[in-house]
């Protein structure tokens, strides 16, 4: 047995014959030519058949994986109508009086390497793309089709490196995965196979003369590559593929399907996004809508502060993807653990205890307006709601809503549009969950934010990992504060959620569901889980059981 | 000739897929639309041109047209910049 290690771009385990896909080097050799306007035409005729290549795999990768990953055939289809591209081959085909072969392979070359010596790794990808283009009008030019794997057998993909157009062409029946020596996390090929949902792994250093037909395992979870697996290792992963498969095929049938229990109360399941790029999982996993979503990232990736406008544009992003369904914008929650320099923080000998989140944004208003405004515009494409972090009085919430007033009149003064905006706040410290009483006749909905509720509650520091032994988000302290707090907002008539990691927690589902938690947002891959146990629970049965375990 | 500036605020900058577009936005005019980053510039209508920019968020950029529909060019060109990236 060998094994290699590679990055895993998606998960999920493979077991099959290899099959090394070589790519057909076209060999172009330079020859003369007399006619060269008979030439420039073979040239003309070879590049429009590519576009319409192009066209048909545009149609193709619409159906499979979507508009967004099939958008790059468009622009290579752009490519091949570039100026500067078609100027260059036409000028050596007519001046160098060259074969259209030789034209289009030098002005490839030289593409490329334009591409390949930017400072930029998005760019330096598209080099791929430049040559990909060419290769398939040679292909033309050769009288051949471009050369794809042909294989009856379904096998795993090992090759060099793969382009989008390569990527899309195959059989996806044929193919179980990827393996691939090149690659990065950012080529096409990746993002494809993330979208077609097969294993795949890049930068593994395999040697691809060695391994064609052999047996082998891809590991997309480790990221591990075992080529003639031993009895032992073939055992471990038949088993990891099965129980792998089950899961998905389950939540499969679980998409669609309404959040309600056997005895017919229903729950909202939301995802929490850290990140505009975790859309597509929240689509994938049919959440209802986003129970949190960090609004740090915007910060955290600037070295400077966010303008109202890029904010907007992030959030609208949001709001229009997600198309109506609830989308909670939690306003910026830095300081503590996460940190920008350009807010120039002093340094804080307790730092989970000090100047943070809306601290910051009471403080300093022009931080929080900006994002408010921002906040307020995007709720005009879509349903927006607002929470506020680190709650822990009604004083602060009535200076919130103050600011918001002012906000709102902003807005309206210089007729810009906003829809209405639902106010909640996280309920995180044991100080909020004391005053959830008053505090629910203020907002429209409480979030729970378990890590933190977990920390301040049992005065444990997350951050260090000699406490771990002590952190106990089962604590039954934890858990009655929970309880308090999803009472409290039902006696007011709002709604109560938990956006934490404990909602995610599969032991803790039923026990939820007993209290009456109306949300529980997780991270996008656990929703559906969550639905399967929403859908066995039968809370007026189980209730008595959950609290006399758990509180 | 008309121009007017424009300092990128998607995360992502004039990558492949908004070079595209952007390229189709300007071929709807007659008039000669360039667009210039530090004192290099690119012909609008020429995609690897306008990629080679490599124009990244928060640098300015500079739109120009020149031609018989000039005005229209840039009210376009704006309003897609400010739309899309």
């Amino acid at each position: 047995m060998k094994t290699y290690e590679g990055k895993s771009v998606f998960g999920g385990v493979a077991i099959g014959k290899v099959l090394v896909y070589k790519k057909g080097e076209q060999q172009v050799k330079r020859q003369r030519v007399t006619d060269t306007q008979a030439e420039l035409e073979r040239f003309e005729n070879a590049r429009t058949e590519a576009v319409e290549q192009l066209k048909a795999l545009y149609a193709k990768a619409v159906k499979e994986v979507g508009e967004a990953s099939a958008a790059i055939f468009e622009i290579h289809q752009m490519m091949l109508e570039d100026l500067d591209y078609l100027d260059s081959i036409h000028n050596m085909i007519q001046t160098q009086e060259v074969n259209a072969e030789y034209a289009v392979a030098t002005t490839s070359d030289n593409f490329a390497m334009m591409f390949s010596s930017m400072d930029d790794a998005y760019m330096k990808e598209r080099a791929a793309d430049v040559k990909d283009v060419s290769e398939r009008i040679l292909a033309v030019l050769s009288g051949g089709v471009k050369s794809t794997v042909a294989t009856d057998e379904p096998s795993i993909i090992v090759a060099d490196d793969l382009a989008p157009s390569e990527t899309v062409q195959l059989d996806k029946d044929k193919v179980l995965a990827f393996v691939t020596v090149h690659g990065s996390s950012n080529s096409h090929t990746a993002i494809l196979a993330r979208t077609m949902g097969i294993p795949a792994l890049i930068g593994t250093p395999v040697d691809l003369e060695s391994v064609d037909g052999k047996t082998a395992v891809v590991d997309g979870y480790s990221g591990t590559f075992y080529v003639d697996p031993d009895e032992e290792t073939r055992k471990v992963m038949l088993e990891k593929q099965k129980k792998d498969k089950e899961q998905k095929e389950l939540l499969q049938t679980l998409k669609g399907k309404e959040n309600v229990t056997l005895d017919g109360k229903k729950v909202m399941i939301y995802a929490n996004i850290g990140n505009i790029k975790d859309l597509a999982m929240v689509l994938q996993n049919d959440a209802g809508g986003i129970g949190l979503f960090r609004s740090e990232f915007i910060y955290l990736e600037h070295d400077d502060y966010p303008t109202e406008e890029e904010q907007f544009k992030v959030y609208r992003a949001v709001a229009e993807t997600m198309a109506g369904k609830r989308v909670i914008i939690r306003t910026l929650d830095i300081g503590a653990d996460k940190q920008a320099a350009y807010f120039n923080m002093d340094h804080e000998e307790n730092p989970a205890l000090g100047y943070r989140a809306i601290r910051i944004c009471l403080t300093r208003e022009d931080i929080f307006k900006t994002q408010l405004r921002a906040i307020f515009r995007a709720s005009a494409f879509g349903k927006i709601s607002v929470m506020y972090p680190m709650i822990i009085s009604v004083d602060e919430v009535k200076k919130i809503k103050r600011i918001v007033e002012e906000v709102k009149a902003e807005l309206t003064s210089q007729q810009i549009a906003f829809g209405e905006v639902e106010q909640g706040i996280m309920i995180e410290t044991p100080a909020a969950v004391m005053v959830s009483e008053a505090l629910a006749k203020e907002v429209d909905f409480f979030s729970i934010g378990t890590n933190d509720l977990t920390q301040y509650t049992l005065a444990i520091d997350r951050q260090n990992p000699k406490l771990e032994e002590f952190y106990d988000p089962h604590h039954p302290a934890v858990l009655n504060m929970i309880r308090m707090t999803v009472e409290n907002a039902h006696k007011a008539g709002i709604w109560a959620g938990i956006c934490g990691e404990l909602g995610a927690d599969p032991e803790l589902t039923k026990f939820f569901l007993s209290i009456g938690v109306d949300e529980l947002s997780v991270s996008p891959g656990r929703v559906l889980a969550l639905r399967k146990t929403v859908l066995e629970t039968d809370v007026d049965k189980e209730r008595e059981e959950q609290l006399k375990t758990w509180l | 000739m008309k121009e007017f500036k424009y300092t990128l605020t998607d995360p992502e900058g004039i990558h492949a897929r908004p070079a595209g577009e952007l390229v189709k936005k300007a071929k709807e005019f007659e008039s000669a639309v360039t667009i210039s980053k530090d004192g290099k510039s690119a012909d609008a209508k020429r995609l690897f041109a306008l990629m080679g920019l490599a124009v990244k968020q928060g640098q300015e950029v500079v739109v120009s047209a020149e031609g018989p529909d000039e005005d229209a060019a840039i009210e376009a060109m704006s309003e897609f910049m400010k739309a899309n990236l």
